[in-house]
Protein backbone atom coordinates (compact mmCIF):
# COMPACT_ATOMS: atom_id res chain seq x y z
CA UNK A 1 0.00 0.00 0.00
CA UNK A 2 1.20 3.53 -0.72
CA UNK A 3 2.12 5.39 2.44
CA UNK A 4 -0.15 8.39 3.07
CA UNK A 5 2.89 10.62 3.45
CA UNK A 6 6.31 10.02 2.01
CA UNK A 7 9.14 12.51 2.43
CA UNK A 8 12.24 12.05 0.29
CA UNK A 9 15.53 13.77 1.06
CA UNK A 10 13.90 17.07 2.00
CA UNK A 11 16.23 20.05 2.35
CA UNK A 12 15.34 23.61 3.23
CA UNK A 13 17.77 26.52 3.45
CA UNK A 14 16.59 29.78 5.03
CA UNK A 15 17.73 33.15 3.59
CA UNK A 16 20.21 31.67 1.13
CA UNK A 17 23.06 33.96 0.14
CA UNK A 18 22.89 36.25 3.19
CA UNK A 19 24.75 36.16 6.53
CA UNK A 20 21.50 34.80 8.00
CA UNK A 21 21.63 31.67 5.85
CA UNK A 22 21.02 28.47 7.78
CA UNK A 23 19.82 24.98 7.09
CA UNK A 24 16.32 24.35 8.41
CA UNK A 25 16.19 20.82 7.07
CA UNK A 26 19.15 18.82 5.87
CA UNK A 27 18.04 15.69 4.08
CA UNK A 28 14.93 14.38 5.85
CA UNK A 29 13.31 11.15 4.61
CA UNK A 30 10.54 9.10 6.19
CA UNK A 31 7.13 7.60 5.47
CA UNK A 32 3.90 7.54 7.42
CA UNK A 33 1.23 4.86 6.96
CA UNK A 34 -2.49 5.64 6.96
CA UNK A 35 -4.06 5.76 10.42
CA UNK A 36 -0.78 6.04 12.29
CA UNK A 37 -0.10 8.52 15.06
CA UNK A 38 3.38 10.00 14.72
CA UNK A 39 4.95 12.07 17.46
CA UNK A 40 7.62 14.55 16.35
CA UNK A 41 10.16 15.50 18.98
CA UNK A 42 13.37 17.47 18.86
CA UNK A 43 15.25 20.26 20.55
CA UNK A 44 14.25 23.88 19.79
CA UNK A 45 15.47 24.72 16.30
CA UNK A 46 15.78 21.10 15.21
CA UNK A 47 13.48 21.75 12.24
CA UNK A 48 10.13 20.44 13.53
CA UNK A 49 8.05 23.45 12.52
CA UNK A 50 9.89 23.77 9.21
CA UNK A 51 9.22 20.12 8.44
CA UNK A 52 5.50 20.19 9.08
CA UNK A 53 5.02 23.29 6.93
CA UNK A 54 6.41 21.30 3.99
CA UNK A 55 3.88 18.54 4.41
CA UNK A 56 1.00 20.64 3.05
CA UNK A 57 3.07 22.74 0.67
CA UNK A 58 3.17 25.93 2.74
CA UNK A 59 6.94 26.02 2.43
CA UNK A 60 8.72 25.03 -0.76
CA UNK A 61 11.76 22.84 -0.20
CA UNK A 62 15.18 23.83 -1.53
CA UNK A 63 15.41 20.23 -2.75
CA UNK A 64 13.61 16.96 -2.08
CA UNK A 65 9.98 15.97 -2.44
CA UNK A 66 6.87 15.33 -0.39
CA UNK A 67 4.33 12.78 -1.66
CA UNK A 68 0.76 12.66 -0.38
CA UNK A 69 -0.85 9.32 -1.09
CA UNK A 70 1.64 8.79 -3.90
CA UNK A 71 1.19 12.23 -5.53
CA UNK A 72 3.93 14.88 -5.52
CA UNK A 73 2.20 17.74 -3.70
CA UNK A 74 3.85 20.57 -5.66
CA UNK A 75 3.01 18.99 -9.05
CA UNK A 76 0.74 21.91 -10.01
CA UNK A 77 -1.32 24.62 -8.31
CA UNK A 78 -4.47 22.52 -8.08
CA UNK A 79 -2.62 19.60 -6.46
CA UNK A 80 -1.05 21.93 -3.90
CA UNK A 81 -4.41 23.48 -3.09
CA UNK A 82 -5.94 20.04 -2.66
CA UNK A 83 -3.05 19.03 -0.43
CA UNK A 84 -3.86 22.00 1.83
CA UNK A 85 -7.35 20.56 2.36
CA UNK A 86 -6.28 16.94 2.68
CA UNK A 87 -3.50 17.73 5.14
CA UNK A 88 -4.90 19.87 7.95
CA UNK A 89 -2.21 21.89 9.68
CA UNK A 90 -2.65 23.51 13.09
CA UNK A 91 0.31 25.79 13.77
CA UNK A 92 1.69 26.80 17.15
CA UNK A 93 -0.65 29.00 19.22
CA UNK A 94 -3.40 28.75 16.60
CA UNK A 95 -5.71 31.01 18.65
CA UNK A 96 -3.93 34.04 17.13
CA UNK A 97 -5.36 33.23 13.71
CA UNK A 98 -9.00 33.81 14.75
CA UNK A 99 -10.58 36.79 13.02
CA UNK A 100 -14.32 36.35 12.47
CA UNK A 101 -17.19 37.92 14.40
CA UNK A 102 -18.55 34.65 15.71
CA UNK A 103 -17.08 31.30 16.56
CA UNK A 104 -19.32 29.66 13.98
CA UNK A 105 -18.15 31.98 11.19
CA UNK A 106 -14.53 31.38 12.10
CA UNK A 107 -14.85 27.61 12.01
CA UNK A 108 -16.66 27.91 8.64
CA UNK A 109 -13.71 29.74 7.04
CA UNK A 110 -11.84 26.57 6.02
CA UNK A 111 -14.77 24.55 4.64
CA UNK A 112 -16.10 27.64 2.81
CA UNK A 113 -12.72 28.04 1.09
CA UNK A 114 -13.13 24.47 -0.11
CA UNK A 115 -16.18 25.59 -2.06
CA UNK A 116 -18.64 23.28 -0.27
CA UNK A 117 -22.40 23.88 -0.21
CA UNK A 118 -23.88 25.84 2.70
CA UNK A 119 -25.59 22.74 4.04
CA UNK A 120 -22.36 20.75 3.95
CA UNK A 121 -20.43 23.60 5.61
CA UNK A 122 -23.03 23.77 8.37
CA UNK A 123 -22.90 20.03 8.91
CA UNK A 124 -19.12 19.98 9.12
CA UNK A 125 -18.97 22.99 11.45
CA UNK A 126 -21.43 21.32 13.84
CA UNK A 127 -19.46 18.08 13.76
CA UNK A 128 -16.11 19.81 14.33
CA UNK A 129 -17.50 21.92 17.17
CA UNK A 130 -18.98 18.84 18.81
CA UNK A 131 -15.69 17.00 18.42
CA UNK A 132 -13.75 19.59 20.44
CA UNK A 133 -16.59 20.06 22.93
CA UNK A 134 -17.80 23.55 22.01
CA UNK A 135 -21.35 24.10 23.21
CA UNK A 136 -24.11 25.63 21.10
CA UNK A 137 -24.12 28.74 23.33
CA UNK A 138 -20.47 29.45 22.51
CA UNK A 139 -21.01 29.25 18.76
CA UNK A 140 -22.60 32.69 18.43
CA UNK A 141 -20.08 34.45 20.69
CA UNK A 142 -17.13 36.49 19.46
CA UNK A 143 -14.01 34.32 19.52
CA UNK A 144 -12.18 37.17 21.27
CA UNK A 145 -14.43 36.87 24.34
CA UNK A 146 -13.42 33.28 25.00
CA UNK A 147 -10.80 31.93 27.38
CA UNK A 148 -7.41 30.80 26.07
CA UNK A 149 -8.33 27.12 26.14
CA UNK A 150 -11.64 27.73 24.38
CA UNK A 151 -9.94 29.82 21.69
CA UNK A 152 -7.52 26.96 21.09
CA UNK A 153 -10.44 24.59 20.59
CA UNK A 154 -12.11 26.95 18.14
CA UNK A 155 -8.89 27.18 16.14
CA UNK A 156 -8.48 23.40 16.07
CA UNK A 157 -12.15 22.98 15.11
CA UNK A 158 -11.49 25.40 12.22
CA UNK A 159 -9.07 22.84 10.78
CA UNK A 160 -11.09 19.75 11.75
CA UNK A 161 -14.07 21.17 9.85
CA UNK A 162 -12.12 20.69 6.62
CA UNK A 163 -12.11 16.98 7.52
CA UNK A 164 -8.48 16.40 6.54
CA UNK A 165 -7.16 12.85 6.08
CA UNK A 166 -3.92 13.86 7.75
CA UNK A 167 -4.00 16.13 10.76
CA UNK A 168 -0.76 17.78 11.81
CA UNK A 169 -0.52 19.82 14.98
CA UNK A 170 2.39 21.89 16.27
CA UNK A 171 2.32 21.73 20.07
CA UNK A 172 -1.45 21.70 20.36
CA UNK A 173 -1.31 21.59 24.16
CA UNK A 174 1.36 24.24 24.83
CA UNK A 175 0.33 26.68 27.54
CA UNK A 176 -2.81 24.80 28.58
CA UNK A 177 -3.63 23.40 32.01
CA UNK A 178 -3.49 19.59 32.55
CA UNK A 179 -7.25 19.19 32.09
CA UNK A 180 -7.20 21.23 28.89
CA UNK A 181 -4.29 19.15 27.58
CA UNK A 182 -5.99 15.84 28.26
CA UNK A 183 -9.26 17.05 26.71
CA UNK A 184 -7.65 18.19 23.48
CA UNK A 185 -5.65 14.99 23.06
CA UNK A 186 -8.82 12.96 23.69
CA UNK A 187 -10.74 15.05 21.09
CA UNK A 188 -8.00 14.37 18.55
CA UNK A 189 -8.14 10.63 19.19
CA UNK A 190 -11.92 10.69 18.69
CA UNK A 191 -11.50 12.51 15.37
CA UNK A 192 -8.86 10.01 14.29
CA UNK A 193 -11.15 7.05 15.04
CA UNK A 194 -14.12 8.63 13.26
CA UNK A 195 -12.28 9.41 10.04
CA UNK A 196 -9.47 6.85 10.14
CA UNK A 197 -7.21 9.90 9.91
CA UNK A 198 -3.46 10.04 10.27
CA UNK A 199 -2.17 12.19 13.13
CA UNK A 200 1.18 13.91 13.46
CA UNK A 201 1.90 15.84 16.62
CA UNK A 202 4.85 17.99 17.62
CA UNK A 203 5.32 18.01 21.36
CA UNK A 204 7.83 18.86 24.04
CA UNK A 205 6.18 16.67 26.64
CA UNK A 206 7.66 13.18 26.59
CA UNK A 207 4.91 11.85 28.86
CA UNK A 208 2.26 13.11 26.49
CA UNK A 209 3.89 11.81 23.36
CA UNK A 210 4.77 8.44 24.93
CA UNK A 211 1.16 7.64 25.72
CA UNK A 212 -0.20 9.11 22.49
CA UNK A 213 1.98 8.20 19.53
CA UNK A 214 2.71 4.84 17.97
CA UNK A 215 5.75 6.08 16.02
CA UNK A 216 8.26 8.70 17.13
CA UNK A 217 10.23 10.90 14.76
CA UNK A 218 13.23 12.41 16.51
CA UNK A 219 14.79 15.38 14.73
CA UNK A 220 18.20 16.84 15.41
CA UNK A 221 19.78 19.73 13.51
CA UNK A 222 17.45 19.24 10.56
CA UNK A 223 18.07 15.49 10.25
CA UNK A 224 16.13 12.44 11.34
CA UNK A 225 18.01 11.08 14.36
CA UNK A 226 15.57 8.23 15.07
CA UNK A 227 12.28 7.00 13.66
CA UNK A 228 10.86 4.12 15.64
CA UNK A 229 8.25 3.06 18.18
CA UNK A 230 8.31 4.94 21.52
CA UNK A 231 9.60 1.80 23.25
CA UNK A 232 12.63 1.60 20.96
CA UNK A 233 13.29 5.35 21.08
CA UNK A 234 13.12 5.64 24.84
CA UNK A 235 15.54 2.72 25.20
CA UNK A 236 18.20 5.10 23.98
CA UNK A 237 17.93 7.42 26.97
CA UNK A 238 21.58 8.49 26.84
CA UNK A 239 21.41 9.44 23.15
CA UNK A 240 18.24 11.43 23.74
CA UNK A 241 19.80 13.31 26.62
CA UNK A 242 22.73 14.20 24.42
CA UNK A 243 20.27 15.85 22.00
CA UNK A 244 18.81 17.93 24.82
CA UNK A 245 15.75 15.70 25.09
CA UNK A 246 14.63 13.51 27.95
CA UNK A 247 12.83 10.23 28.47
CA UNK A 248 9.48 10.25 30.32
CA UNK A 249 9.76 10.63 34.09
CA UNK A 250 8.45 7.11 34.68
CA UNK A 251 11.22 5.73 32.45
CA UNK A 252 13.74 7.73 34.44
CA UNK A 253 12.45 6.09 37.63
CA UNK A 254 12.90 2.63 36.14
CA UNK A 255 16.35 3.43 34.79
CA UNK A 256 17.39 4.61 38.26
CA UNK A 257 15.94 1.45 39.85
CA UNK A 258 18.00 -0.64 37.46
CA UNK A 259 21.06 1.43 38.32
CA UNK A 260 20.46 0.76 42.00
CA UNK A 261 20.62 -2.97 41.29
CA UNK A 262 16.93 -3.87 41.05
CA UNK A 263 16.42 -6.55 38.41
CA UNK A 264 13.70 -4.86 36.36
CA UNK A 265 12.83 -4.13 32.73
CA UNK A 266 13.35 -0.51 31.75
CA UNK A 267 11.19 -0.41 28.61
CA UNK A 268 8.50 1.41 30.53
CA UNK A 269 7.27 4.74 29.26
CA UNK A 270 3.73 5.15 30.54
CA UNK A 271 2.63 5.24 34.15
CA UNK A 272 0.03 2.53 33.58
CA UNK A 273 2.53 0.09 32.16
CA UNK A 274 4.98 1.03 34.92
CA UNK A 275 2.45 0.10 37.56
CA UNK A 276 1.82 -3.26 35.87
CA UNK A 277 5.53 -3.98 35.68
CA UNK A 278 6.05 -3.22 39.36
CA UNK A 279 3.05 -5.29 40.42
CA UNK A 280 4.22 -8.21 38.26
CA UNK A 281 7.66 -7.91 39.83
CA UNK A 282 6.15 -7.89 43.32
CA UNK A 283 4.05 -10.93 42.56
CA UNK A 284 7.03 -12.72 41.06
CA UNK A 285 9.03 -11.95 44.21
CA UNK A 286 6.17 -13.21 46.39
CA UNK A 287 6.13 -16.54 44.63
CA UNK A 288 9.85 -17.00 44.74
CA UNK B 1 8.31 35.79 1.72
CA UNK B 2 8.10 38.96 3.78
CA UNK B 3 11.33 38.07 5.56
CA UNK B 4 13.35 38.71 2.43
CA UNK B 5 12.82 42.48 2.51
CA UNK B 6 16.26 44.02 2.97
CA UNK B 7 15.52 47.73 2.72
CA UNK B 8 17.08 49.35 5.78
CA UNK B 9 18.19 46.06 7.26
CA UNK B 10 21.18 45.63 9.54
CA UNK B 11 23.88 43.09 8.73
CA UNK B 12 25.90 42.42 11.88
CA UNK B 13 29.66 42.56 11.61
CA UNK B 14 32.82 43.62 13.40
CA UNK B 15 34.55 45.78 10.80
CA UNK B 16 35.93 49.24 11.55
CA UNK B 17 32.84 50.77 9.91
CA UNK B 18 30.56 48.73 12.16
CA UNK B 19 32.48 49.86 15.22
CA UNK B 20 32.43 53.59 14.48
CA UNK B 21 30.32 55.74 16.76
CA UNK B 22 26.81 55.97 15.27
CA UNK B 23 26.95 59.76 15.56
CA UNK B 24 30.07 59.79 13.41
CA UNK B 25 28.36 57.67 10.81
CA UNK B 26 25.24 59.83 10.72
CA UNK B 27 27.29 63.03 10.38
CA UNK B 28 29.42 61.39 7.70
CA UNK B 29 26.34 60.43 5.72
CA UNK B 30 25.19 64.07 5.84
CA UNK B 31 28.65 65.26 4.77
CA UNK B 32 28.68 62.65 2.01
CA UNK B 33 25.28 63.74 0.70
CA UNK B 34 26.27 67.41 0.70
CA UNK B 35 29.51 66.59 -1.11
CA UNK B 36 27.60 64.45 -3.61
CA UNK B 37 25.38 67.40 -4.52
CA UNK B 38 28.39 69.67 -4.87
CA UNK B 39 30.10 67.29 -7.27
CA UNK B 40 29.92 68.46 -10.89
CA UNK B 41 32.02 66.39 -13.27
CA UNK B 42 34.00 63.19 -13.61
CA UNK B 43 36.86 64.23 -11.31
CA UNK B 44 34.64 65.06 -8.33
CA UNK B 45 32.39 62.08 -9.03
CA UNK B 46 35.50 59.91 -9.20
CA UNK B 47 36.60 61.17 -5.79
CA UNK B 48 33.14 60.42 -4.32
CA UNK B 49 33.07 56.99 -5.93
CA UNK B 50 36.51 56.21 -4.53
CA UNK B 51 35.27 57.15 -1.07
CA UNK B 52 32.12 55.04 -1.43
CA UNK B 53 34.02 52.01 -2.70
CA UNK B 54 36.58 52.21 0.13
CA UNK B 55 33.79 52.34 2.73
CA UNK B 56 32.16 49.40 0.99
CA UNK B 57 35.38 47.37 1.08
CA UNK B 58 36.08 48.31 4.71
CA UNK B 59 32.57 47.31 5.81
CA UNK B 60 32.68 44.06 3.75
CA UNK B 61 29.26 44.76 2.24
CA UNK B 62 29.24 43.33 -1.27
CA UNK B 63 28.11 45.56 -4.18
CA UNK B 64 25.66 42.81 -5.04
CA UNK B 65 23.86 43.23 -1.73
CA UNK B 66 23.78 47.02 -2.08
CA UNK B 67 22.30 46.75 -5.55
CA UNK B 68 19.80 44.05 -4.60
CA UNK B 69 18.46 46.39 -1.92
CA UNK B 70 17.79 48.97 -4.64
CA UNK B 71 15.45 46.75 -6.62
CA UNK B 72 12.26 48.48 -5.42
CA UNK B 73 13.72 51.86 -6.50
CA UNK B 74 14.72 50.91 -10.05
CA UNK B 75 11.66 52.56 -11.58
CA UNK B 76 12.29 55.90 -9.84
CA UNK B 77 15.94 55.84 -10.86
CA UNK B 78 15.17 55.05 -14.51
CA UNK B 79 12.38 57.62 -14.67
CA UNK B 80 14.70 60.36 -13.40
CA UNK B 81 17.25 59.38 -16.01
CA UNK B 82 14.75 59.38 -18.86
CA UNK B 83 13.26 62.76 -17.87
CA UNK B 84 16.73 64.24 -17.79
CA UNK B 85 17.47 63.00 -21.30
CA UNK B 86 14.46 64.84 -22.71
CA UNK B 87 14.54 68.02 -20.69
CA UNK B 88 18.16 69.02 -20.98
CA UNK B 89 19.03 71.48 -23.70
CA UNK B 90 22.50 71.94 -25.24
CA UNK B 91 24.53 72.44 -28.37
CA UNK B 92 25.04 68.97 -29.78
CA UNK B 93 21.70 67.81 -31.16
CA UNK B 94 21.73 64.01 -31.57
CA UNK B 95 18.12 63.12 -32.35
CA UNK B 96 15.39 65.34 -33.67
CA UNK B 97 12.06 63.67 -34.35
CA UNK B 98 8.88 65.76 -34.23
CA UNK B 99 8.88 67.45 -30.82
CA UNK B 100 11.56 65.20 -29.33
CA UNK B 101 15.04 66.63 -29.20
CA UNK B 102 17.85 64.73 -27.54
CA UNK B 103 21.14 66.49 -26.94
CA UNK B 104 24.48 64.96 -26.02
CA UNK B 105 24.41 67.08 -22.86
CA UNK B 106 21.11 65.46 -21.95
CA UNK B 107 22.59 61.98 -22.12
CA UNK B 108 25.59 62.98 -20.03
CA UNK B 109 23.38 64.78 -17.54
CA UNK B 110 21.09 61.73 -17.24
CA UNK B 111 24.12 59.50 -16.65
CA UNK B 112 25.37 61.74 -13.86
CA UNK B 113 21.89 61.92 -12.36
CA UNK B 114 21.48 58.15 -12.24
CA UNK B 115 24.98 57.77 -10.82
CA UNK B 116 24.19 60.39 -8.19
CA UNK B 117 20.98 58.70 -7.07
CA UNK B 118 22.60 55.27 -6.92
CA UNK B 119 25.51 56.68 -4.91
CA UNK B 120 23.12 58.55 -2.64
CA UNK B 121 21.15 55.40 -1.88
CA UNK B 122 24.31 53.31 -1.51
CA UNK B 123 25.67 55.75 1.07
CA UNK B 124 22.56 55.65 3.24
CA UNK B 125 22.31 51.87 2.82
CA UNK B 126 25.86 51.52 4.09
CA UNK B 127 24.76 53.39 7.22
CA UNK B 128 21.76 51.17 7.95
CA UNK B 129 23.58 47.98 6.90
CA UNK B 130 26.40 48.60 9.39
CA UNK B 131 24.52 50.24 12.28
CA UNK B 132 21.93 48.44 14.39
CA UNK B 133 18.60 50.25 14.73
CA UNK B 134 19.19 50.75 18.44
CA UNK B 135 22.56 52.41 17.84
CA UNK B 136 21.03 54.51 15.11
CA UNK B 137 18.24 55.92 17.28
CA UNK B 138 20.64 56.39 20.20
CA UNK B 139 22.96 58.33 17.94
CA UNK B 140 20.13 60.44 16.58
CA UNK B 141 18.90 61.21 20.06
CA UNK B 142 22.33 62.41 21.12
CA UNK B 143 22.75 64.48 17.99
CA UNK B 144 19.34 66.09 18.40
CA UNK B 145 19.58 66.59 22.16
CA UNK B 146 20.27 70.36 21.83
CA UNK B 147 16.66 70.60 20.60
CA UNK B 148 15.52 69.63 24.10
CA UNK B 149 16.13 73.25 25.06
CA UNK B 150 13.37 74.15 22.61
CA UNK B 151 11.04 71.65 24.35
CA UNK B 152 11.17 69.17 21.51
CA UNK B 153 10.53 65.74 23.12
CA UNK B 154 13.69 64.25 21.62
CA UNK B 155 13.92 61.31 24.01
CA UNK B 156 10.30 60.32 23.57
CA UNK B 157 10.58 60.56 19.80
CA UNK B 158 13.69 58.42 19.69
CA UNK B 159 12.11 55.91 22.07
CA UNK B 160 9.11 55.65 19.77
CA UNK B 161 11.35 55.19 16.78
CA UNK B 162 13.39 52.60 18.63
CA UNK B 163 10.30 50.60 19.60
CA UNK B 164 8.91 50.82 16.08
CA UNK B 165 12.18 49.58 14.59
CA UNK B 166 12.47 46.86 17.20
CA UNK B 167 9.01 45.51 16.42
CA UNK B 168 9.18 45.54 12.63
CA UNK B 169 10.88 42.12 12.42
CA UNK B 170 8.62 40.74 15.15
CA UNK B 171 5.49 41.87 13.36
CA UNK B 172 6.79 40.59 10.03
CA UNK B 173 7.44 37.21 11.59
CA UNK B 174 4.00 37.20 13.16
CA UNK B 175 2.36 38.19 9.88
CA UNK B 176 4.18 35.36 8.15
CA UNK B 177 2.77 32.96 10.74
CA UNK B 178 -0.77 34.27 10.36
CA UNK B 179 -0.53 34.07 6.57
CA UNK B 180 0.70 30.48 6.90
CA UNK B 181 -2.15 29.60 9.26
CA UNK B 182 -4.81 31.08 6.98
CA UNK B 183 -3.27 29.47 3.91
CA UNK B 184 -3.44 26.16 5.74
CA UNK B 185 -7.18 26.82 6.00
CA UNK B 186 -7.34 27.31 2.26
CA UNK B 187 -7.23 31.12 2.13
CA UNK B 188 -6.39 32.32 -1.36
CA UNK B 189 -4.59 35.68 -1.76
CA UNK B 190 -3.54 35.32 -5.37
CA UNK B 191 -6.64 34.98 -7.51
CA UNK B 192 -9.74 37.09 -8.11
CA UNK B 193 -10.27 40.78 -8.83
CA UNK B 194 -9.04 43.61 -6.64
CA UNK B 195 -12.10 43.59 -4.36
CA UNK B 196 -11.82 39.87 -3.77
CA UNK B 197 -8.15 40.24 -2.97
CA UNK B 198 -8.77 43.14 -0.61
CA UNK B 199 -11.39 41.06 1.15
CA UNK B 200 -8.97 38.16 1.36
CA UNK B 201 -6.73 40.35 3.52
CA UNK B 202 -9.26 40.60 6.35
CA UNK B 203 -8.26 37.22 7.86
CA UNK B 204 -4.70 38.57 8.08
CA UNK B 205 -5.31 42.16 9.14
CA UNK B 206 -7.67 41.43 12.04
CA UNK B 207 -5.33 39.02 13.84
CA UNK B 208 -2.39 41.34 13.08
CA UNK B 209 -4.02 44.37 14.67
CA UNK B 210 -5.07 42.36 17.68
CA UNK B 211 -1.58 41.02 18.13
CA UNK B 212 -0.01 44.47 17.71
CA UNK B 213 -2.29 45.91 20.41
CA UNK B 214 -1.59 42.97 22.68
CA UNK B 215 2.15 43.46 22.22
CA UNK B 216 1.89 47.19 22.89
CA UNK B 217 -0.03 46.46 26.07
CA UNK B 218 2.47 43.86 27.26
CA UNK B 219 5.41 46.13 26.47
CA UNK B 220 3.84 49.02 28.40
CA UNK B 221 3.38 46.80 31.46
CA UNK B 222 6.95 45.47 31.15
CA UNK B 223 8.33 49.02 30.90
CA UNK B 224 6.36 50.20 33.90
CA UNK B 225 7.52 47.19 35.91
CA UNK B 226 11.03 48.45 35.31
CA UNK B 227 10.02 51.93 36.45
CA UNK B 228 10.42 53.59 33.07
CA UNK B 229 9.25 57.17 33.27
CA UNK B 230 10.62 58.95 30.24
CA UNK B 231 13.80 60.87 29.62
CA UNK B 232 14.13 62.93 32.80
CA UNK B 233 17.32 62.00 34.67
CA UNK B 234 17.77 58.78 32.72
CA UNK B 235 21.27 57.33 32.53
CA UNK B 236 22.62 54.93 29.92
CA UNK B 237 24.19 51.54 30.00
CA UNK B 238 26.34 52.20 26.96
CA UNK B 239 27.78 55.69 26.97
CA UNK B 240 28.87 56.75 23.53
CA UNK B 241 32.39 58.01 23.38
CA UNK B 242 34.23 59.42 20.41
CA UNK B 243 37.47 57.57 19.84
CA UNK B 244 40.51 58.22 17.71
CA UNK B 245 38.94 56.40 14.75
CA UNK B 246 35.98 58.78 14.89
CA UNK B 247 38.21 61.86 14.75
CA UNK B 248 40.14 60.32 11.87
CA UNK B 249 36.83 59.74 10.09
CA UNK B 250 35.83 63.38 10.58
CA UNK B 251 39.17 64.43 9.14
CA UNK B 252 38.56 62.24 6.08
CA UNK B 253 35.07 63.71 5.76
CA UNK B 254 36.45 67.26 5.90
CA UNK B 255 39.07 66.43 3.28
CA UNK B 256 36.45 64.84 1.04
CA UNK B 257 34.25 67.91 1.27
CA UNK B 258 37.20 70.25 0.69
CA UNK B 259 38.37 68.17 -2.26
CA UNK B 260 34.97 68.29 -3.94
CA UNK B 261 34.69 72.06 -3.38
CA UNK B 262 38.14 72.67 -4.87
CA UNK B 263 37.34 70.45 -7.90
CA UNK B 264 34.05 72.29 -8.30
CA UNK B 265 35.89 75.58 -8.30
CA UNK B 266 37.89 74.38 -11.31
CA UNK B 267 34.74 73.03 -12.92
CA UNK B 268 35.90 69.42 -12.81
Amino acid sequence: MTPIIEVVDLKHVYSPGTPFEHKGLDGVSFRVERGQTVGIIGHTGSGKSTLIQHLNGLLKPTSGKVYLDGTYILKDKQTTRNARFRVGLVLQYPEYQLFEETVRADISFGPKNMGLSDAEVKKRVEAAAACVGLTEALMEKSPFDLSGGQKRRVAIAGVLAMEPEVLILDEPTAGLDPKGRADILENLKVYQRQKNATLMIVSHSMEEIASFADQLLVLQKGRVAMYDTPAEVFKKAAALQEMGLAVPQITQVFLRLKELGVDIDTDVYTTGYGLKTILAKKEGAGHA
Amino acid sequence: MLKDITLGQYFPGKTIIHRLDPRTKIIMVVVYIVALFLAVKYASYGLMLAFLVSVMILSRISPKRLLSGMKPLIIIILLTGILNIFYTGGEHLLVHWRFIRIYREGLINAGYMILRIIMLISGTFLLTYTTSPIELTDGLERLLSPLKKLHVPVHELSMMMCIALRFIPTLIEETDKIIAAQKARGADFETGNIFRRAKALVPILVPMFISAFRRADELAVAMECRCYHGGEGRTRMKIMKMKLRDYVTFLIGALLLAGVIVLRHFGL
